[in-house]
């Protein structure tokens, strides 16, 4: 729809500035109250102007939750959990896609079925699992064959812990289904009269190809791994595998504390930040990789 | 070089049959053609032997050993597809080595190839570009080079020009020729397009709706269709057809209530009987109305060919296409004669479509237009 009447555009303007002030005023909050002293941050009504203790705050914040360790733990699991989603979701894919089983649908349905269970929903069986995760093996055994094993291995405060039940991703396997079915039949027929066996033309063909798709789920993944609250808070009791997100709870100011909201915010802020770097890095192929796929 | 041998071969896809029972064998180093409308099964039966579908019932062999249950891989078949499938993310070096690289072949060795096999093709200066770089034409070479670099025993082609320009798509054809006659492997090359299926085959293999329903060269097939169908497939325009009856003397067919004289032999053979009768355009006379033995017939429309045209005619509601040469004019809305020549007449039965003929014609064999060097 192409209209050029002044009037419009001076509307279309204002509702899109209205949208900006919308998403940036928060921001802006979080940054102008990062600045300011604890008697300008717990002034009323609040001042939008940016104070000039910015760098004592970020200070105090990264003191005060550990940020450092806690930064670099939720750094590793993101990065580990981004890798894991997307090799996951790749091979997944690639099962549903190009192998004719009869059961394939089944599986992919019973995939996308897990959208509808975040791991809120299920978090305390997931809780269950990870504290003993042969549990359900044991049991089995021991109902078949009567032997009582004792096998046993604890997720609870690992990386592992962190990661693995984070790393199925229904989402993943519907963003690399699609681009598989984008794909020609006759490539992998062609692969097959070169010769190429199914895991070669996955590495060769497949994954080459899936390139824009790849770095557009690594940036959705990355932010959600980071994100993650309920689940490392739920998992680690040991503070050095505390996540970014859980050692924000130290920052948060309680009842009989004082109200030092700068300094929540200033760690907030710091928090926030290698997220933000991510996605202006991969933004360019995460528009890429949802609108449309590259031939 | 290899023989192919293909027995009783069906294809169902659940409760709908591609293919009922095919039965052929293709000679060492001879050109296939397999034509026939879409749907017909001839891409179903190519990917068969290409290993790329499975067989239901029936034997395919390649050199006498049965390859029902071998991979793709292991039948020393190389492939052409319709839209090419070359790899986007490689260039043309790499899409053409390709197969070499999964087969272990070293380094140096395989560059060596693509060199050779690029020249072949015509592609030595375009080696480092990708796919999207490249004109349909090209494309195609990179497909064909990928296929030839294998040295397969069997080259199979998937309608691999009718993506092309015509005039493109001619050249190619010439080319697949000259590669066939170099590399002298067995071709089996499926087409819908006639013109190709004259030109480039030694055996030409005619199917419709899962059957094959003539195997000759392409001169027997065209001057001796063995169906009605195959009439009408083979040969443009189409062939023309009338149904009639034949006259109890044996010699003659009315049309139009004029008799048109048919081969006696033949005709006494099924004197009373209702026929179809088929004539070429290109065998049909057109004279001037009122000239003896001719019906009258009123030019419809010309369709300007350049070289010739060709005069759309019609008698008692019965279009006709003649084929007249250059310098015959005709008028649209005029009335003229047309005559048909006798020994040009084809008769098929109206029931089984099969042509009514002395001798039944025979399957041969057809021998290899091209010797291998």
């Amino acid at each position: 729809m192409i209209e050029r009447t002044p009037i419009l555009n001076a509307f279309t303007y204002l509702i899109m500035i209205l949208g900006l002030i919308l998403i940036l005023g928060p921001f802006w909050m979080i940054f102008t109250a990062s600045t300011q002293s604890l008697q300008e941050v717990t002034a009323v009504p609040f001042n939008m102007t940016p104070g000039g203790d910015f760098l004592k705050n970020v200070h105090a914040a990264w003191d005060r939750a550990n940020l450092g360790p806690a930064l670099l733990n939720s750094l590793i699991t993101s990065l580990l959990v981004m890798v894991g989603k997307i090799v996951l979701a790749a091979l997944s894919a690639f099962a549903i896609v190009y192998f004719k089983s009869p059961l394939r649908h089944v599986f992919f349905w019973m995939v996308f079925m897990t959208l509808m269970l975040p791991l809120e929903v299920r978090v305390i069986p997931t809780y269950n699992i990870a504290s003993d995760v042969f549990e359900p093996v044991r049991w089995i055994i021991q109902t078949i064959t009567g032997i009582e094993l004792s096998l046993q291995w604890n997720l609870l405060n690992s990386y592992s812990g962190l990661v693995l039940p984070l790393i199925a991703t229904a989402t993943g396997t519907f963003l690399y289904r699609q681009f598989y079915m984008t794909l020609p039949d006759e490539l992998a027929e062609a692969a097959k009269m070169d010769g190429a066996r199914p895991l070669r033309f996955f590495i060769d063909i497949l994954l080459p190809l899936s390139r824009t798709n790849m770095l557009a789920l690594a940036t959705i993944m990355f932010v959600y791994a980071w994100n993650q609250y309920l689940w490392p808070k739920l998992m680690t009791t040991d503070a050095s595998y505390q996540t970014a997100m859980v050692a924000m709870r130290a920052l948060v100011p309680s009842v009989n504390s004082l109200p030092e909201w700068n300094v929540s915010m200033a760690g907030a802020l710091i928090i926030m930040l290698p997220p933000l770097v991510v996605v202006a890095v991969l933004q360019r192929w995460f528009v890429r990789g949802l609108v449309s796929t590259e031939k | 070089m290899a023989e192919i041998g293909i027995k009783d071969v069906r294809k169902t896809y659940g409760s709908t049959q591609i293919l009922h029972g095919v039965d052929l064998n293709f000679k060492s180093g001879e050109f296939v053609v397999i034509l026939g409308p879409s749907g017909c099964g001839k891409s179903t039966l190519l990917r068969m032997i290409a290993g790329l579908e499975e067989i239901t019932s029936g034997e395919i062999s390649i050199d006498g050993k049965v390859v029902n249950n071998l991979e793709p891989r292991d039948r020393g078949c190389s492939m052409v597809f319709q839209n090419y499938a070359l790899y986007p993310h490689m260039n043309v070096a790499a899409n053409i080595g390709y197969a070499l690289k999964v087969a272990g072949v070293p380094r140096a060795e395989r560059d060596r190839r693509i060199a050779e096999t690029a020249k072949i093709v015509g592609l030595e200066d375009l080696l480092d570009r990708k796919p999207a770089q490249l004109s349909g034409g090209q494309r195609q070479r990179v497909a064909m080079g990928r296929a030839i670099i294998r040295e397969p025993k069997v080259f199979l082609f998937d309608e691999p020009l009718s993506n092309l320009d015509a005039k493109l798509r001619v050249q190619m054809r010439v080319e697949i020729r000259r590669l066939h006659k170099r590399l002298s492997a067995t071709s089996v090359f499926v087409t819908h397009d006639q013109v190709e299926a004259m030109t480039l085959a030694d055996k030409l293999i005619v199917m419709n709706k899962g059957h094959v329903e003539q195997v000759g060269t392409p001169l027997e097939i065209y001057h001796r269709p063995r169906t009605r169908f195959v009439g009408t497939f083979i040969g443009s325009p189409a062939m023309n057809f009338f149904d009639t009856t034949i006259a109890a003397s044996g010699d003659h067919v009315l049309l139009d209530g004029i008799a048109q004289a048919i081969d006696p032999v033949l005709g006494g053979k099924n004197a009373g009987t209702t026929v179809s009768v088929g004539i070429r355009p290109e065998h049909c006379r057109l004279v001037p109305a009122g000239t003896i033995n001719s019906v009258p017939a009123n030019i419809d429309f010309v369709e300007e060919l350049g070289s010739g045209r060709i005069v759309h005619v019609e008698i008692d509601g019965l279009g006709f296409a003649v084929s007249v040469e250059e310098g015959q004019f005709f008028e649209q809305g005029a009335v003229a004669g047309l005559q048909l020549p006798a020994e040009h007449i084809h008769l098929f039965s109206l029931e089984t479509g099969l042509r009514l003929d002395d001798a039944p014609v025979v399957m041969r064999q057809s021998t290899p237009k091209t010797v291998a060097a």
